[in-house]
């Protein structure tokens, strides 16, 4: 990254696709991988004379991710109608929310290895997501030389929540952190799945820089079509590059739209529209306004669970700052809560092998993870794999895996070792005269002699001991 | 309130209306007559009055979230002017989505 | 012999009952006298071959959805457009009984005030066919006048079912906003469309008010309705009337217009009312700029969805945006693109202050002056009109001189308010209609009232030369 003078000012916009049964406005299934147009009606199709009803669901839901945002709710908030012409709008219009949004300001603690970052939150609004335009025939499907557009409204009308933060985030790791809680809070209210690969959460970057010391704001670009956090971060490193190529240069930066290219890892600019977009934003006179009453509010807040920033905060002392947000970011601290034995041995399995095995942490039985753990280092490892593999299998029980104890026995290691280094003389003698790192060589020959069930320490102390003859 | 031609234009194209040019002529005077004569509301000091945007006082009037059975291909189809397999076929859009 | 320039609903609904005439009779009797004066009145659009029922008859105003009958709102783009449901208005007078004779003229998209807006052509006048019906709904008030159904749905959104029925000499009732729904009927301006009936007499507009109020969960502006009850009594004791001073000295209003609503309020005064003199300046000096700004900037968001994807006219364009404007272009008529364009204007960036905000902020004036007058008042009373029935194209070259049709009935349709129209006598000879204005909710008052009236006036709504 380019001279210590700039610091990075970013901003995010976020899509929420909320997890109800039906649409924001009509009772039509949100079931949209299934066939196109399978789940429509009058209402999402915009048919003459049809009028939309608002989910109480997704207000109650909005009402939920707004307290875990810190925001103020709303005593009443309003639809707007937002006028613009494209294929995946039925209406002509999406009803979204305008100058009186469901959520207000609010403010969300990302904890940093130094002190909390506090991201001011702009607000939070209700709308109706777009319907799926698929773009057919032309050269290679790309937009600009399609033969035709296909619509499929399944998608249309899906309740969404877009969240507007501050310009609060100064680096790419710090939006990426920021994220990661965020999405964690949202999955954890049960309102989203909030997976950026479904695009059931979605994210735009604005970014600027600024040399340090400044107070003002300069010119921002805008980032679309991240589709994953890491793609978010490298996206927001490229656009810093160049906005500090661009003022170094002696040049200056222009408000544009980016789409991030996750294959080139690029940044390529939208073509600029011939005039303003003019939206015609007005109260929408089909519904009427929303005043969440102190008892759903007050509902909504009894059900908040400890938001994972002040987990994070609370597992720290015990395990160190990484460990700490690894398990909270990912989903496993409720699980380490509820799993005995040595705090940062249960912490290390949980974010390496119980990780690499893929296993659901919801899913795992706390006590019989402890059991194992506090076995690992006494039953084969390939036998400790599977059965962590497996930890998350319904009825899952330790007891089988730790009948078969790891090899210990120095009379039946010895001779197989003393075997094993006599016919790798040459690696004894270049492990003799430095190649330390060879050791993990041995060790790999001898769990396959025995098939995985030495126990790695004793194999460890004997071949030192040995080797160092 | 004269409305220039530009005007004119600029509107047809957010309202999305491919006006000929005699349209464009006559709603030009036509407008312009009709905005000189609403433009009376502007008389008024409404400073501190709020804005009705509904005649009736009515609040929070939502749908549980129960699905009810959406239509069937045939009548989803039944209007339409184009349509390939199960999606409504449009002519190609020549930009990228926005917003 | 069924004469069914005189049978009124309630009486035809009582043959039923009694068994003194069968559906079919019933039926065949509207469908002959549609055969014989729909050639030269044009009320309907589409006709319905095979009643679906054993009710009395009924027509609809072609925007109020039908399932399987087109449904075009008068206009081009819609031509052809089969519902795919019913409207919550069109279903509640099945489940009644009720059996639709076919779908009657309007403006296009409702936007006119007599029918000459219609892609289909106009309708014309039982009582002088070569004058006006009255608009937006003058098809269905010419097919009540003129015999050809017993009673008529319309929708009104600044006078599109007072106006047509005072310039056809019946009743007709724009009801308390909210208290009918909308679902299902092509919407012109949201906060302001309301459905309602146009009927031979004030107990018929009250039976099928009945028939189809009430709150309706896919319609979320509508609201609990009050019981409707079937007015009875023949005098005006104890109701107080308030008549707006702007309202009858208003500019434009005819020399006949005005006699015949002063003879009406002396015989109310006869019937024992009390009558007084009301204010409303700011209502009727700005009701009509208010309208014409609110009701447009509505109709601009609202026939956005005309867009040729999913249903309607499409014109040939190998490009989206090409396709949907050259649509619009060839599917709307001169009114609705010009709504369309004012409306667009008044809400667009750097004009929505002036224009929209301010047109709400007006709204709030009429409503609190609404409210202050019925302090002292139960109806408010004023012609409905300023004029009878004008001759087809006198107006058709001038918007504005067309839009000030609407000057009496607008302000209370801006504040939500109900109105019925009653016919009050003749002017040349044609219909003069007395307006009654109540406060929200307040239906049975105006049916009180407007029964009373109609009773002593004894207006024959049979148009003379139909005698």
């Amino acid at each position: 990254m380019a001279g210590l003078s700039w610091e990075p000012v970013i901003g995010l916009e976020i899509h929420v696709q909320l997890k109800t049964r039906t649409k924001m406005f009509c009772a039509c299934e949100v079931a949209y991988f299934d066939t196109p147009n399978s789940h429509t009606c009058p209402v999402c199709l915009a048919h003459p004379g049809a009028l939309p009803v608002a989910n109480a669901k997704a207000i109650e839901y909005t009402v939920k991710l707004g307290l875990a945002l810190g925001c103020e709710i709303a005593p009443r908030a309003l639809f707007h109608r937002k006028n613009y012409f494209y294929p995946d709008l039925p209406k002509g219009y999406q009803i979204s929310q305008y100058d009186v949004p469901l959520c207000g300001k609010g403010a969300f603690t990302v904890p940093e290895p130094e002190g909390d970052r506090v991201v001011g939150i702009t607000r939070a609004h209700l709308e109706e997501d777009a319907a799926k335009n698929v773009h057919v025939g032309g050269t290679g499907g790309r937009i600009g030389g399609a033969a035709h557009t296909n619509v499929d409204f399944n998608r249309g009308g899906t309740p969404l929540v877009e969240i507007v933060t501050e310009p609060d985030l100064r680096s790419s790791d710090e939006a990426k952190r920021f994220l990661q809680l965020l999405r964690r809070t949202i999955v954890e209210l049960g309102i989203s799945d909030a997976e950026m690969e479904k695009g059931t959460l979605r994210v735009d970057a604005n970014v600027s820089v600024r040399e340090r010391g400044e107070t003002g704001y300069r010119t921002r670009a805008e980032l679309k079509n991240m589709n994953s956090f890491n793609f978010i971060a490298r996206g927001i490193d490229a656009e810093i590059e160049r906005q500090i190529g661009v003022w170094e240069g002696g040049g200056e930066v222009v408000q544009q739209t980016f789409d991030f290219d996750a294959a080139t890892g690029k940044l390529t600019p939208r073509r600029a529209k011939e005039e303003a977009d003019d939206y015609r934003y007005f109260p929408e006179p089909d519904l009427v306004p929303v005043e969440p009453s102190a008892e759903l509010v007050e509902r909504a807040r009894a059900e908040l669970p400890e938001l994972p920033g002040t987990r994070v905060r609370r597992l720290e002392p015990e395990l160190g700052f990484d460990l700490a947000e690894g398990l909270v970011a990912s989903g496993r601290d409720r699980l380490f809560a509820r799993t005995p034995g040595d705090r940062r041995a249960v912490a290390n399995v949980l974010m390496n092998e119980l990780a690499g095995a893929g296993v659901d942490p919801d899913a795992v039985d706390g006590d019989e993870l402890g059991k194992l753990i506090e076995a690992r280092n006494r039953v084969p490892r390939p036998v400790f794999a599977d059965a962590i593999a497996r930890s998350g299998d319904e009825g899952f029980s330790a007891d089988p895996f730790l009948a078969e104890e790891a090899t210990s026995d120095v009379a039946e290691l010895g001779p197989l070792i003393d075997e094993i280094l006599a016919a790798n003389a040459g690696q004894v003698a270049a492990y003799r005269s430095g190649k330390e790192g060879l050791l993990g060589f041995f060790v790999g020959q001898v769990m396959k002699r025995t098939d995985g069930k030495a126990d790695p320490r004793v194999v460890n102390e004997l071949l030192r001991a040995k080797l160092s003859a | 309130m004269a409305i220039t031609r530009e005007h004119v234009l600029h509107v047809a194209k957010l309202a999305h209306l491919d006006l000929t040019e005699e349209e464009v002529e006559r709603f030009r005077e036509q407008l312009s007559a009709i905005l000189e004569a609403v433009s009376k509301v502007s008389e008024l000091d409404l400073a501190d009055v709020p804005p009705t945007s509904h005649p009736l006082d009515l609040v929070n009037v939502w749908r549980e979230d129960e699905p009810r059975p959406s239509l069937s291909a045939d009548e989803v189809f039944a209007n339409a002017p184009d349509r390939e397999d199960e999606f409504f076929k449009v002519p190609p859009t020549s930009e990228v989505r926005e917003p | 012999m069924i004469d069914t320039l005189r049978l009124t609903a309630e009486e035809a609904l009582g043959l039923l009952e009694r068994r003194e005439v069968s559906a079919r009779e019933l039926w065949d009797a509207y469908r002959a006298a549609i055969d014989e004066r729909d050639g030269e009145l044009h009320c309907f659009l589409s006709l319905v071959d095979e009643p679906a029922g054993e009710g009395v008859p009924i027509a609809l105003k072609d925007v109020i959805g039908t399932k399987g009958i087109e449904t075009t709102a008068g206009s081009k783009i819609l031509k052809g457009y089969v519902p795919l449901y019913d409207s919550t208005v069109a279903r509640r007078c099945k489940e009644a009984g009720l059996v639709t004779l076919g779908k009657t003229n309007t403006d296009e998209f409702a936007m006119g005030s007599s029918t000459e807006n219609s892609a289909f052509g106009p309708s014309r006048n039982p009582w002088d066919p070569t004058r006006v019906p009255g608009g937006s709904g003058g098809g269905s008030a010419a097919a009540v006048a003129g015999g050809l159904a017993p009673w008529a749905l319309g929708s009104d959104t600044g006078g599109s079912i007072k106006q047509p029925a005072a310039l056809c000499g019946i009743v007709g009732l724009r009801p308390t906003y909210g208290t009918v729904s909308r679902y299902g009927i092509v919407a012109f301006a949201s906060s302001l469309d309301q459905v309602g009936p146009t009927t031979k007499t004030v107990r018929d507009c009250a039976l099928l008010y009945r028939t189809i109020a009430g709150r309706d969960p896919s319609d979320s502006t509508t609201a609990d309705v009050p019981e409707v009850e079937l007015p009875e009594r023949e005098d005006l004791r104890g109701v107080r009337i308030g008549v707006p001073k702007q309202m009858v000295e208003a500019e434009g209003i005819e020399s006949g217009v005005k006699d015949a609503f002063e003879r009406t309020i002396q015989l109310a005064r006869e019937l024992g009312a009390e009558v007084g003199e009301c204010e409303l300046p700011l209502s009727v000096e700005y009701g009509l700029p208010c309208y014409y700004l609110v009701a447009p900037a509505e109709a601009s968001s609202n026939l956005a969805r005309y867009d040729g994807v999913r249903y309607g006219l499409r014109a040939p364009e190998d490009a989206y945006h090409a396709m949907v404007m050259r649509t619009r272009d060839e599917g709307f008529g001169d009114e609705p693109k010009r709504r369309i364009m004012l409306g667009t204007y008044a809400l667009s960036a750097g004009y929505f202050e002036a224009y929209y905000g301010q047109a709400q902020k007006v709204r709030t004036v009429i409503r609190r002056e609404h409210a202050e007058a019925f302090e002292r008042f139960d109806v408010l009373a004023s012609p409905t009109s300023p004029t009878v029935a004008f001759e087809l194209g006198a107006k058709t070259q001038d918007p504005l001189a067309m839009y000030a049709n609407d000057l009496l009935t607008i302000p209370s349709c801006m504040a939500g308010l109900p109105g019925l129209n009653v016919p009050c006598g003749l002017s040349e000879g044609l219909p003069v209609g007395l307006q009654l204005i109540g406060p929200q909710f307040a239906e049975n008052a105006l049916f009180a009232a407007g029964h009373a009236l109609e009773r002593a006036l004894g207006f024959d709504r049979v148009p003379e030369r139909l005698r």
